[in-house]
């Protein structure tokens, strides 16, 4: 690893050197290093790019890193990585891609990552998305994940984009099986000329299901955003979205909701809010000595926290 | 010492100008003042003024000589103005602890965060990581308020209500308060009020109706005609 490589694993992963537990590292389209635990096994796919991570019935208290590194102006990947995660498992996924690009030709990073959530498991999955370079290529990222919760297993998905990632799209799919819950937090900012879409549908099939989906961006200069929220209700089940945007300078954000209700005891709720800092809460901050740039570093910083 | 000459405060209405404040002559020297008078009479929009949030449509404001008429919020704050708003603002995501920091100027220890939150009575470790958003009650978010000023620690402070939604067991505190922020910073504090128990403590009172000083002087002086204006509304008579 060089010192760019280094750099980026430490923005995504929060990672000095190769982690503990299980990892799988990916440079530049290539396995970087491997590691796998008595209970986590990781083999490479053999009909196409990415990795199956198989995950052993009842393994708790163990993480598995995946981080992707790619620092070569111009390249484009498509990467397939499955989770197979066993019945009454509690395990963290750290997931994340950095990309450098000091080039002019676009580097793009597209993952698909698919979750087998066994029955009574507990997942948390983390994934953190950064670009750096000063290159005039873009930073492309385009993460698609699908999950597939069995019986009463909880997953919660935090996805965090706050720099230097040019153009994103989105994708997360997931299907809830009685007594499942997901919790989904998303953190973004765009700046510049950065377009960000996501789009997050839940089908509520299960009995008990629940959902809890909550976005929180600030889109700057020109930049902008779409968040969809698509949530059915297809059992008695509880459903909740919500998208709180701030938007400054020339940006666009734009929120779609959509519920629907299949069941008469589906509990479906959508809030949207999009606005730009409130007046008041600047002018607090700058009664405490905070110029106007810093009162607003500080509410954007607060938001995204 | 903050003086404000001929100070008045306009907004357009429709017809004509509509004036909040009205020719304003006022010195406050240092220790306490208490500013009274009935609801809209002007009390919220003279602190404004002072703390630079909005500026006099004519007449001059000085702190310690110096016309400060024109400087921004920022700079009221730096050369050591500080206000409690009689209406706290919630933010999302920042924490007390962020708050208290901010308004210290310079990073604090956890323990020396708490140490302003137990002043006003909060029990600091339930408090100092809550995020200062809806989820706070009117009377913690108005001691944070208070705590924010007492950990500025300025030469002017004002407080705008600061009673309002305190409950009556923790009244006695925080005039406690007050009284240590006096022999703490000997400056200016400036508390706007309708309270029987802080009139008392005043060096002096102001009394604010329709824009107008009606009347300022010795609790002794004022206290007794306080209660006996002429009725708001002669139709209901
Ligand atoms: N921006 C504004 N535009 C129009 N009217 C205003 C504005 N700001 C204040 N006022 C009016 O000026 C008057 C004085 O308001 P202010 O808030 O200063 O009163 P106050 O003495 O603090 O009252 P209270 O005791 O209820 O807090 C009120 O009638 C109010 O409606
Ligand atoms: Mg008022």
């Amino acid at each position: 690893m060089d010192n760019i490589q280094r750099t980026l694993l430490e923005q995504v992963a929060g990672l000095h050197e190769v982690p503990e537990g299980a990892y799988n590292l990916r440079i530049n389209g290539q396995a970087g290093g491997r590691g796998t635990t008595a209970n986590i096994d990781i083999v490479t796919k053999g009909d196409k790019p990415g990795i199956d991570i198989i995950i052993k019935p009842g393994t708790v208290k163990e993480s598995v890193h995946i981080p992707v590194l790619l620092s070569q102006t111009g390249l484009k990947e498509l990467v397939y990585n499955d989770f197979i995660i066993g019945e009454n498992c509690d395990v963290t996924i750290i997931a994340g891609c950095g990309i450098h690009n000091a080039g002019d030709q676009a580097s793009e990073h597209s993952g698909i990552h698919t979750f087998h959530v066994g029955k009574n498991s507990k997942v948390r999955y983390v994934e953190k998305h950064y670009g750096q370079g000063d290159g005039s290529g873009e930073r492309i990222m385009n993460p698609s994940t699908v999950i597939d919760l069995a019986e009463d297993a909880y997953m919660e998905m935090d996805t965090v984009q706050i720099k230097g990632v040019d153009s994103t799209r989105r994708s997360t799919k997931a299907v809830l099986a009685d007594g499942a819950t997901l919790l989904i937090k998303e953190k973004l900012m765009t700046h510049g000329k950065q377009t960000a879409e996501t789009s997050f549908e839940v089908e509520l099939n299960g009995k008990g299901s629940g959902t809890n989906v909550i976005s929180r961006s600030v889109a700057r200069d020109d930049s902008k955003q779409v968040f969809l929220a698509k949530i059915n209700g297809n059992n008695l089940c509880s459903g909740h979205s919500e998208c709180d945007a701030i938007i400054m300078d020339r940006a666009s954000v734009q929120a779609i909701p959509e519920i629907t209700a299949n069941h008469v005891d589906a509990a479906l709720i959508h809030e949207a809010a999009i606005g730009k800092i409130a007046g008041e809460q600047l002018v607090k901050l700058m009664t405490l000595g905070l110029t106007e740039a810093e009162a607003e570093a500080q509410i954007v910083d607060g938001f995204l926290k | 010492m903050l003086e404000l000459r001929n100070v008045s405060y306009q907004v357009p209405e429709e017809n004509k100008d509509k004036e909040i404040i009205k020719n304003i002559n006022l010195t406050l020297e240092d220790g306490f003042t208490v500013i009274t008078g009935p609801n809209g009479g002007g009390k919220s929009t003279l602190a404004k003024l002072i703390a630079g949030i909005i500026k006099p449509t004519s007449g001059s404001i000085l702190l310690d000589g110096k016309d400060i008429t024109n400087m921004d919020i920022t700079e009221h704050a730096k050369l050591g103005i500080s206000y409690a708003f009689q209406q706290p603002v919630r933010f999302k995501g920042i924490t007390v602890k962020d708050l208290i920091t901010l308004a210290a100027g310079k990073s604090l220890t956890t323990g020396e965060a708490c140490h302003y939150l137990s002043e006003v009575g909060l029990c600091a470790r339930d408090y100092i990581g809550r995020e200062v958003n809806a989820s706070l009650s009117g009377g913690e978010l108005k001691r944070i308020e208070i705590a924010m000023v007492i950990a500025r620690g300025t030469k002017v402070s004002v407080f705008d209500e600061p009673e309002a939604g305190i409950d009556l067991w923790s009244f006695q505190n925080l005039i406690q308060v007050f009284d240590k922020m006096r022999e703490r910073t000997k400056g200016t504090i400036l508390i706007i009020s309708h309270q029987e128990r802080i009139l008392n403590i005043a060096d002096r009172i102001v009394v604010l109706t329709d824009g107008e000083i009606a009347g300022s002087g010795s609790k002794d002086e004022i206290y007794p005609g306080l209660f006996t204006g002429e009725s708001v509304c002669s139709a209901l008579v």
